[in-house]
Order: structure tokens, then C-alpha cells, then sequence
């Protein structure tokens, strides 16, 4: 199947209108790019957070595939047991031909990923499961109140790290999920940003059609959680990736390299923009355009180039 | 059928798991369970079953993912103990709540802290509300015989609900006996083909475990008390049909020597076998004493114990486990059944062998003893003590 958009409009959506997400949250596109960008048949799971709470309030549900939810730390677990089972049917006749080669796909938010669901995460990704594990990362346990997780940016104002006059909101930098990941030595992992609808889809394809597992990393910007408007996460998506506090990046058969806006930042075709763009219009970091804190927008300056040159090394840049 | 071969518990559960040859087995090792573990990712090196032995990075992962492979429709069990399955204590009620007739083994063994590693009930008593049946075995033949008869009661549609199969840590997991098992053909015959779907499958889009709120969440949690309700009536059938086919007789509750007893003594798994053998000496003595032995702790065999126990004066009980500022479990919930029956017999609990202290023949003497001055002064009836322990 080739990513047209003149295709991908005659497909089926697999996650219906109606569900209670957020208007102008990005997730709902996330999960379609992802879904949509092969045609394998598809079982997902999905952890407890806004993504599975708002799209199967029971007797309804917006999802048309198979779908199951556990709990918040397991869904890695859960769909190895899925896979487990669809080896183990097929063995013995009781999964039909064109199933076979099902992908099995896990949806997570970053508090389900980076915090509590790691150990499943990497337990999985260890036994090598055939299994896309994709998350989106809003960068906070935005289900439960809009509190800080270790995706959550220095600086940012959330419910656990609340600025005051002691406080300029969380002190830590974001943890490196991408290089945690890729150290398990899977064969595909990647991250990506639903604004570059071509460069998701491209790397969620790969993921999905590349057997073991992979994985993805997806920026989403978060509405309530961020303090913006609901227009703006496409706009803020870009800007994330142009001032490098989002690297598009991507880790194939143990190599990286950079894609989209920032392989051209890379290599000297578009400008690298400062991150203070990127924080500007957001209410999280609203208090860090004071006197008294204005010094964290240099720290987040130089945690976002340590970690950009990371990567643009690890890329052979 | 027909020839002994020597087993330990663990081993005879891990050998009923290969016979009834699972689709997927999802454990992670703690002792005394590990052997369970051990021997049958043995059958499974040798090709002996067909099971995905999924080897998880712990107890939470292994119970969840034995929800995710019986929810895509394979027959489905994982084993643990103690703190393993306190681990698991979260997607143990999940996997009830989605009514999937997973088999677990569960080797009783005491909870941290602190921590112990012998047998004791605290670990199963802390499940006992999450929705699983729980058989409770005195000896390796009857972990045998409960794990194929389980699959079957917790398979049956009107049940569909899943179920652990309990023995005491080192006790008798350790302990070889002679077990006389099925063949892999009387196995198969007896517990024939799935009769659940799998409902996450790529067949079609479904939706299991959405977020169900005050309009739904109490219809379905009734639900499952509906089931439970059901699962004696599939008991009685199915351990029928086991003695007919293969003349091995369970029953809810094993009496022992109670035809003509006035005073019996109760308790869960191994320490039945030391209170027969006590017994038997009492009766020596002639004194008109029984046992009673509960195989089911969920569902609580209400019914049978107030048909049963009122035959009695005097009844102890002892629990493995205790529940501090309450009674202990067996004895409140057998209080509870007895409520309001006229001539209720006298009771008197005892809490013993917490963290695997040997519940020796001499101190069940004493509780024979006590038995008998409860029946004929009503010393000590509705109080609960310690037995064996030091002050
Ligand atoms: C074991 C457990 N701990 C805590 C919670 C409460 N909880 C539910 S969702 C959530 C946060 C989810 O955050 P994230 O994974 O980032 O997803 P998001 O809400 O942002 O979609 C928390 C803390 C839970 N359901 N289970």
C-alpha cells in the first residue's frame, strides 16, 4: 500500500468520531496514523490513561479493531500474552490463514512508558515479541490531573511540581527514553511528531511491518495539560521539532539517523530555532518569562542542544 | 492409569499442566513455587507440549499476560506464591473481572514481611475477595486430581471464572508421594476442547476492559457473585463424572471419620493429613472425634456447613493465616455460616503454623484436648488462640 493521502481516505477509520478526548488533542490522529499506514490485521492494547479512558466509556467504544485494555503498568505484558496466544493457535490451526501475520500493538502514554510501565516495557522488548509498542508522549499524566512524569521538561508547571515562590516548576530534564529503548537492541525504533503526517506514517509502517519489536516515540501536545489552545498542536508540533526540543529520529538495525525537519537542521538547511519559541506560547512555562526565572530558559536551552548534539552524533553528524 | 509414579506437589501440578498441554504459560520463579516453574519449561524444551512459555520479568507481567493470552482465547495458567502473588494482587481481580478461566498453581507460602519462605495461607487469604476460585489440597494426589477437575469448572460457561489451585509451600510441594495420574487420553477426553472464545482476536473488532462507571461497574460486578453462585453445582457434576471415569471420589467438603463423631476438627491443606492421624489415635482412645476438610475456600461452602456441622457439639477450627484486629479467616467465615442455625455447635479457632511452624501431632493433641473440654464445659467456645507459638 503506498501512503497517499487519495488512499488513505478511502480506508476505514479505525477509531471513531465521538469519543471524549479532548477537542484538538492530537492523540485520536496519532492512533490513526499508526493504524492506518499498513493494512496487517491489527490487535491493540492499550494502558490505562486519557487514550483508553475516553475512547471505550462502557457500552460505548470508538474503536474498530480488537482492543483491550488491563491496567496502567502492563501492556506490554498484556500484548505478550496476546502474541503468546496467536503463536501458540496458529500452531495448532486455530487462527485462520489471513491473520496470520497479525501486528500486535500496544498504545501507552508517557506515564504508562517512561514511569510505571517500564519494567513491562523492557521485559517485553527483551523477549523480543512481535509487538509495536507506540507512546504518546504529552509529556505528563495529564488522566489523572496534569502531573509530572519523567518526560515532563525542566521547568514545566504541573501538578506535582507546582511553581511557587521556592519553585520554578520541575528541575529535572526529560529522561532519554529513545536511547533506553534502543539499548534492548530491537531492530527498529524511531520517534516522530503527528505535524509531519508523512514521516509518521513512513516510520509507523516500518514499525509495523518490521517483524519483533519496535517501537515508537510520539509527541503530543496536550491542550489542558500545556495550557494551549485547541487549535495549535500542529503549529506546536513544528516548533518543537525546529528549535531540536523534538528531534524526528530514527534507529534501524542498530544505526541512527535523523529525518524530517531535522535531518535538514542537521545538515545546514534550515535554521535551528531557539527553543524559547517553543515555550513561549505555552501556559506551563509561563512563569519562566520573569525576571526571577528567566535564567531557566538558558537551562532549557542547554539541555535541549546537549541532548540535540547527542543525537545529531549518534547520527554520524 | 494404574501405575504410581513419584511426584512432589509441585510437580504434580506442573505435571497435570503438561497433561492438559496449555496454550500459553506465563510464570516467573519464587520459592516454593519455582519448581513448578522449572519442570514444565522442561516439557516445554522437550517438545512435550505445545504451550508459548512466556518468560516474564515478574508476577505482575506473568498475570498479565495470561489475561491477554486467555482473552485471546488460549487456555491460559501461570503459578506463584507468597509475595509473587501479592505482586499480582491488581490483575488478579482484572482477570476475574473479565471472567477468564485461567488455572493458577499456587504454593502457600507466608507474605513478607518478615520474610519467610515456608508455607502459610496469608498469601491466598489476601485473594480471597478478587473473584477466583480457590481448592484448597491436602496431599500431591488430590493437587493432581483438583488441577484437571479446575480447568473444567472454570471453563464451564456458567462459571467462566478463574481459579487457583493451592497446596502448602515445602510441605508438600516439596514432599514426593505416589500419585497415580490419568494418561494423557483420559486427560484430554475429560477436559475436551475449549468451549470459550477468544474475544481479542483479529477476527473482529471487540472491547474488553473499558472504563465502566457507576451505570454499569455494580451490574457487572454482580455478575460475578452470580457466577460464583453456580460454580457448586458444576463441582458436584464434574467430580462426579472424575470418580465415574476414573474412580477417584472428591468432594466439597472431605469428611473424615465423622459418621458417628460429636466433635471434629477443620482446617485447609496439609495439616489434614496430621489431624486424620490424630484423630485416629483419639478414636483409639475412644474418643468420637472427626476431621473436616473444606477442598473449597471460594466460593465459602456455606450450605454444606450448616448441613453438616450442626451433626456436631463441638468444632475447631485452624487457620494458616491470620487477620490482625479480626477473627481469622476460616473461623469468621464459618461463625458467619452458622449464624442463626438452632442447634449451631460450640466453636473455638486456632491460629497455627504461621511462616511454616510445624503443626506437629502433639500439639494437635492438645487441641483435642481443648476439643473435648469445649464440648462437654463450653470452655472456650467463640474465642480464637494461637497454637504453638511461643509467648
Ligand atoms: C497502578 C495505578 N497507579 C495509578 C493509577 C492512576 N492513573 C491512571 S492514568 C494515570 C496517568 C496516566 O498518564 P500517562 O500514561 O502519561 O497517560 P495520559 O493520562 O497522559 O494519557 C494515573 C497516574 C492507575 N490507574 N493505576
Amino acid at each position: 500500500m503506498a501512503l497517499t493521502l487519495k488512499d488513505l481516505i478511502n480506508k476505514q477509520i479505525p477509531l471513531n468520531g465521538g469519543h471524549r478526548m479532548c477537542g484538538g488533542c492530537p492523540v485520536p490522529v496519532i492512533v490513526k496514523q499508526v493504524l492506518m499506514s499498513t493494512d496487517h490485521p491489527k490487535i491493540i492494547g492499550n494502558a490505562t490513561g486519557c487514550l483508553e479512558v475516553a475512547t471505550t466509556i462502557y457500552p460505548y467504544t470508538a474503536w474498530n479493531h480488537p482492543w483491550i485494555h488491563n491496567a496502567f503498568e502492563n501492556v506490554a505484558a498484556t500484548v505478550s500474552g496476546i502474541e503468546a496466544a496467536h503463536n501458540a493457535l496458529s500452531r495448532i490451526g486455530e487462527v485462520p490463514e489471513h491473520n496470520k501475520d497479525a501486528k500486535f500493538i500496544a498504545f501507552a502514554g508517557d506515564g504508562g512508558t517512561y514511569d510505571i510501565g517500564l519494567q513491562s516495557l523492557s521485559g517485553a522488548l527483551e523477549r523480543g515479541h512481535n509487538m509495536l509498542y507506540v507512546c504518546y508522549d504529552n509529556e505528563g499524566y495529564m488522566n489523572t490531573g496534569i502531573q509530572r512524569s519523567s518526560a515532563t521538561p525542566i521547568g514545566a508547571n504541573t501538578t506535582t511540581t507546582p511553581i511557587g515562590s521556592e519553585s520554578y516548576g520541575k528541575t529535572q530534564s526529560r529522561k532519554d527514553l529513545l536511547s533506553i529503548v534502543a539499548a534492548h537492541h530491537i531492530p527498529y525504533a524511531a520517534s516522530t511528531s503527528p505535524h509531519n503526517w508523512m514521516d509518521a506514517m513512513k516510520k509507523s509502517k516500518k514499525a509495523i511491518e518490521t517483524q519483533g519489536p519496535t517501537f515508537l516515540l510520539y509527541f503530543a501536545p496536550c491542550i489542558p495539560g500545556w495550557k494551549i489552545p485547541s487549535d495549535v498542536w500542529k503549529k506546536l508540533s513544528e516548533t518543537a521539532v525546529k528549535t531540536c526540543f523534538w528531534p524526528l529520529i530514527e534507529f534501524e538495525d542498530g544505526k541512527w539517523s535523523l529525518t524530517g525537519e531535522s535531518k535538514l537542521i542537521a545538515e545546514g538547511k534550515m535554521p535551528k530555532i531557539p527553543v524559547e519559541e517553543f515555550l513561549k506560547s505555552q501556559g506551563r512555562f509561563k512563569h519562566l518569562f520573569t525576571d526571577k526565572n528567566k535564567h531557566v530558559i538558558e537551562i532549557i536551552q542547554k539541555d535541549v542542544d546537549k541532548s540535540w548534539n547527542y543525537y545529531k552524533g549518534l547520527a554520524g553528524y | 492409569m494404574g501405575k504410581y509414579i513419584a511426584l512432589t506437589g509441585a510437580e504434580s501440578a506442573a505435571f497435570a499442566m503438561k497433561q492438559i498441554n496449555p496454550d500459553v504459560v506465563a510464570a516467573y520463579p519464587i520459592t516454593p513455587q519455582t519448581p513448578v516453574a522449572m519442570k514444565f519449561s522442561e516439557y516445554v524444551a522437550n517438545g512435550e507440549v505445545n504451550t508459548e512459555y512466556v518468560t516474564v520479568e515478574s508476577e505482575h507481567s506473568a498475570m498479565s499476560a495470561t489475561v491477554g493470552a486467555a482473552a485471546a482465547g488460549a487456555r491460559a495458567m501461570t503459578a506463584t506464591a507468597s509475595n509473587g502473588l501479592a505482586l499480582m494482587w491488581e490483575i488478579v481481580y482484572i482477570a476475574s473481572s473479565m471472567r477468564l478461566p485461567i488455572l493458577m498453581a499456587v504454593v502457600n507460602r507466608a507474605l513478607s514481611g518478615p520474610i519467610n519462605i515456608h508455607g502459610d495461607h496469608s498469601d491466598a487469604m489476601g485473594a480471597r475477595d478478587s473473584g477466583w476460585i480457590q481448592i484448597f489440597n491436602e496431599n500431591n494426589q488430590e493437587v493432581y486430581d483438583s488441577f484437571i477437575m479446575a480447568l473444567r469448572i472454570a471453563e464451564h460457561p456458567d462459571v467462566l471464572t478463574p481459579a487457583m489451585v493451592c497446596q502448602d509451600g515445602f510441605i508438600t510441594s516439596h514432599s514426593v508421594e505416589n500419585v497415580m495420574p490419568l494418561t494423557n487420553e483420559q486427560v484430554q477426553k475429560f477436559i475436551g476442547k475449549k468451549k470459550f472464545k477468544g474475544l481479542i482476536t483479529a477476527d473482529k473488532p471487540f472491547t474488553m476492559g473499558p472504563l465502566d462507571l457507576q451505570d454499569y461497574y455494580f451490574e457487572h460486578k454482580k455478575q460475578q457473585h452470580e457466577a460464583m453462585k453456580k460454580v457448586f453445582a458444576v463441582v458436584e457434576e464434574v467430580q462426579n463424572e472424575y470418580a465415574k471415569e476414573f474412580g477417584r471420589k472428591y468432594s466439597v467438603i472431605e469428611e473424615y471419620r465423622t459418621e458417628d463423631a460429636d466433635t471434629i476438627i477443620m482446617g485447609l491443606n496439609s495439616v489434614m493429613g496430621n489431624v486424620k492421624t490424630v484423630v485416629d489415635s483419639a478414636r483409639e482412645k475412644g474418643i468420637k472425634i472427626g476431621a473436616v476438610k473444606p477442598r473449597f475456600f471460594r466460593p465459602f461452602p456455606v450450605d454444606y456447613l450448616r448441613d453438616l456441622l450442626p451433626k456436631f457439639k463441638a468444632v475447631v477450627v485452624l487457620d494458616r493465616s491470620d487477620s490482625f484486629g479480626a477473627m481469622p479467616p476460616l473461623y469468621s467465615e464459618t461463625l458467619a455460616a452458622l449464624y442463626g442455625i438452632e442447634n449451631a455447635p460450640m466453636i473455638k479457632g486456632y491460629i497455627h503454623g504461621l511462616g511454616g511452624r510445624d503443626t506437629n501431632l502433639a500439639m494437635i493433641e492438645t487441641v483435642v484436648d481443648n476439643l473435648q473440654k469445649l464440648k462437654d464445659t463450653g470452655e472456650g467456645n467463640l474465642t480464637f488462640e494461637y497454637l504453638g507459638v511461643r509467648e
